[in-house]
């Protein structure tokens, strides 16, 4: 099983590389995570993150033959050979695989992604109806892995602006929740022409989305809403 | 001046939303016209003038030129926000833009109801 991976140490190298790998492996079931964490037992120097292994932690996004995805839950057979990995694009490499996530939790922060509501705690927790429940469905499952994100090119040309899918479907995770009172802050917030509207609706984020989410769908309803509030 | 990011213009709704509308208007002329002249037996110039002879198929086009600035100037500062990073430079091409598609606005006049 061949494989060409990035490979980069600011301390050693003067430039990022690829490196071949040949992995004597048969693949069966087989997760990508499975045949990195082997080839880190043939060299121990190759960087990568890794933790709950079943796609719920969102530890090991990375750029698998040109697509963004998490290794653990990418099954080896689907991929064509030499498998080439790269860490996930448009953000700062720490070493190898490894990438500086500060940028995109900056901007995850940015859109408040905790419920806001004044009222005093009621004695049991805040109940919603089932039916109001349901409103959360396809948003609340986000892991912040960061594929959708570093797969937008807005979010590459400006990532201090604009805040990316991964943080626009938290947004709207939050405008949904009935629980919430911010919903007119929140849609201030957003009302900008890099921070929501640099989103030209390409869908990069839906198509990469390990969780199958769809950010674009939820960003369309952010800005229904703000027309709603307009018109 | 401070190097910080700033953002929270609170605009960017409006153009969106002009975006699309215009989109419309213009996808509704080209249908009209090409639709039209589908139906004419030939095409030539008296067919042509014929065509825009009336005030009403002039305001359409008028309409639809208007739309087509008012979409291209968005079109044109999205890109221009991607890609030129110092903001003076990014003001001076809006601004270059703006008086361009103007002058394109007052010329389409003089062109429909020129002749």
């Amino acid at each position: 099983m061949k494989f060409k991976i990035y490979r980069y140490n600011p301390d050693k190298d003067a430039a990022p590389y690829m490196q071949e790998y040949d992995l004597k492996f048969e693949a069966g079931d087989a997760m990508l995570l499975d045949a990195l964490m082997m080839l880190r037992e043939q060299d121990d120097s190759l960087g990568f993150r890794k933790s709950c292994r079943e796609g719920v932690c969102g530890s090991d996004a990375m750029n698998i033959n040109g697509r963004n995805g998490l290794a653990c839950v990418t099954p080896l057979s689907s991929l064509k050979q030499p498998i080439e990995i790269r860490p996930l694009p448009g953000l700062p490499v720490i070493r190898d695989l490894i990438v500086d996530m500060s940028q995109f939790f900056k901007q995850y922060h940015s859109i408040k992604p905790y419920l806001v509501n004044n009222d005093p705690p009621p004695e049991t927790e805040r109940l919603q109806s089932p039916k109001d429940r349901a409103e959360l469905d396809g948003l609340y499952e986000c892991i912040l892995c960061g594929c959708c994100t570093t797969s937008c090119p807005s979010f590459w040309w400006n990532p201090d602006k604009f805040v990316g899918p991964a943080g626009l479907l938290q947004a709207y995770r939050f405008i949904a929740d009935t629980r919430d009172q911010a919903t007119s802050e929140r849609l201030d917030n957003l009302e900008d022409p890099y921070r929501l509207f640099r989103c030209h609706t390409i869908m990069n984020c839906a198509d990469v989305c390990p969780k199958e989410l769809n950010p674009t769908e939820a960003i369309g309803k952010i800005k229904d809403m703000m027309v709603k509030r307009i018109v | 001046m401070l190097n910080r990011v700033v953002t929270g213009a609170h605009y960017g709704l409006r153009d969106w939303l002009v975006q699309r509308i215009t989109a419309v208007v213009m996808v509704l002329f080209v249908l009209f016209v090409v639709g039209d002249l589908l139906l004419q037996p030939r095409v030539d110039y008296d067919v042509w003038t014929r065509l825009f002879s009336s005030n009403v198929m002039r305001s359409f086009a008028l309409l639809f030129l208007l739309s087509l600035f008012y979409h291209a100037w968005i079109g044109v500062r999205d890109i221009v926000m991607d890609y030129i990073n110092l903001a003076s430079v990014r003001l001076l091409v809006h601004v270059v833009v703006i008086f361009a598609l103007l002058m394109y606005s007052i010329w389409s006049v003089q062109i429909l109801w020129g002749f």
